[in-house]
């Protein structure tokens, strides 16, 4: 267990460090395409509500079937 | 009736993880209306209604949300079919959430009420997004608390519906999700998602029965009988990709399992398609959904005290489903509405087909609303149930 929790401490050190020195890889502008209207997860929130509605009837599952965003945020 | 009604609430449940996800942390949304009109049409069962939304931000760091939805249930279905009479009802679902652009970050708080006549829910829902490595990763969180009450409908001998005096239930719920999304070239964003739901009541249909063998060519039905507690957890991952001709291809696979023993796959692909003049935008989209059935779900159970829990709820059931849909959007631009930056109109169509493995049509054996069958076969001996579905949607966009 103290090995385990040495681990985790390091893995969180390393990832407090990095998150200083981490450079976006997709400068703002190249972000253009991300940016497209068709690239929104869901383009029509009102009609992916109802297609839910639809599944969510007909399915057992349930949950994490969020957008989850989409585009880059960045218009 | 609450055949549909845990179901509905899901989808509450799951139209506020929409709201909470697509709220993009440091960017506030679009300003837009929308209007849709929509019918499902299948298994006996014929929902439609329209859906009105509006959104619009206040000042640079506000923006509200409200949505109408009207559901118009007209149902024979193949549960009602077997032990009762086929009914209308009525659903009405209003929504308020706000969002507070702080920055990077995003809060959200909303609350959405339903009101139908034997159910009747209320939940509240906060969330918070966040933008962090150069708008790269977005993480967000999310917890919704939702109270339901559960009545039953009666008919009298006039034909008159109304509550049934002596029947009154609770339900609550609450889920929690935690989301990341994260772009990884100029052309690919993915995104996950993981949410843990738990329901705690009455959780099972006044009405829906289930069956069982009075002796080997004989059957009765009986109320089911379910736990009164429900832990669920899902697991999302989708990404979508930006191809070379100005097109998008994207894709989700979900994992789902839960205390009662189902186990669920979903998996989707997409494809939207602009033309070159940008007056239409084409997509096609094709879902495989495949589950394990509940650990106390049987078509017919060999005795009535067979277990402590029994279930005939088709949706607990074996089964798999394709849905499969096309949609077609055109875009438009009216000169004398200046302050209408864009308009769109809708049209999706969507064909759903789900096979059972371990539901049987018992109106084989049962008859259909009284009626006897013409040829009756043997309790459990019955054709597997098959159900196809159209779903139509047309809907108006303004952005403003």
């Amino acid at each position: 267990m103290r090995i385990r929790g040495l681990f985790v401490l390091g893995a969180f050190a390393v990832m407090s460090a990095g998150c200083s020195s981490i450079e976006p890889w997709v400068k703002p502008y190249d972000r253009e395409n991300l940016a497209d209207p068709i690239m929104a997860f869901s383009r029509a929130p009102i009609s992916q509500d109802f297609l839910d509605h639809v599944f969510e009837s007909r399915e057992g599952s349930r949950g994490a079937s969020g957008g989850g965003g989409g585009g880059c945020g960045c218009n | 009736m609450t055949t549909l009604h845990t179901r509905l609430v899901r989808y509450v449940i799951t139209c506020l993880a929409l709201v909470a996800m697509q709220a993009h942390a440091g960017v506030l949304p679009e300003d837009r209306a929308d209007a849709l009109y929509f019918r499902y049409d299948g298994g006996g069962v014929v929902i439609n209604g329209p859906s009105v939304l509006l959104r619009k931000s206040i000042g640079e760091h506000v923006s509200v949300s409200a949505n109408h939805y009207v559901d118009m249930v007209s149902s024979a279905s193949i549960d009602v079919e077997t032990s009762a009479s086929p009914y209308e009802d009525e659903r009405t679902q209003s929504s308020l959430s706000v969002d507070f652009l702080n920055g990077k970050s995003m809060y959200t708080l909303g609350y959405v009420n339903s009101d139908e006549s034997d159910y009747q829910a209320k939940t509240m829902f906060a969330a918070i997004s966040h933008d962090m490595f150069g708008d790269l990763t977005t993480i967000g969180f999310g917890y919704k608390k939702g109270e339901n009450e559960v009545f039953k409908n009666l008919k009298d001998a006039s034909g008159v519906i109304a509550n049934d005096p002596n029947f009154a239930e609770t339900m609550d719920s609450q889920s929690f999700n935690v989301s990341l999304s994260q772009i990884i070239t100029k052309n690919l964003i993915l995104a996950g998602q993981y949410e843990v739901i738990t329901d705690e009541g009455f959780l099972r249909s006044p009405y829906r029965s289930i069956r069982y063998f009075t002796d080997p060519l004989n059957q009765a039905l009986a109320p089911e009988q379910y736990p009164n507690t429900r832990s669920s957890n899902a697991v999302s991952v989708r990404a979508k990709y930006f191809l070379p001709y100005r097109a998008a291809i994207d894709t989700m696979y979900r994992f789902y399992t839960d205390t009662w023993g189902v186990l669920g796959h979903t998996a989707e692909l997409g494809y939207v398609h602009p033309t070159n003049n940008e007056k239409w935008i084409f997509e096609a989209r094709v879902r495989y959904y495949t589950q394990e059935a509940a650990d106390f779900y049987q078509d017919i159970f060999p005795r009535a005290d067979y277990a402590n829990f029994m279930a005939r709820d088709k949706e607990l059931a074996t089964y798999s489903a394709i849905t499969a849909g096309l949609g077609a959007t055109y875009e438009f631009k009216i000169q004398r509405f200046p302050w209408l930056t864009k308009g769109q109109l809708n049209l999706r169509y969507d064909f759903m087909t789900v096979e059972y493995d371990d539901f049987r049509d018992a109106t084989y054996s049962l008859g259909s609303f009284g009626v006897p069958p013409p040829v009756a076969f043997a309790p459990g001996t019955e054709p597997l149930y098959k159900l196809e579905a159209n779903i139509i949607q047309f809907f108006i966009s303004a952005y403003f």
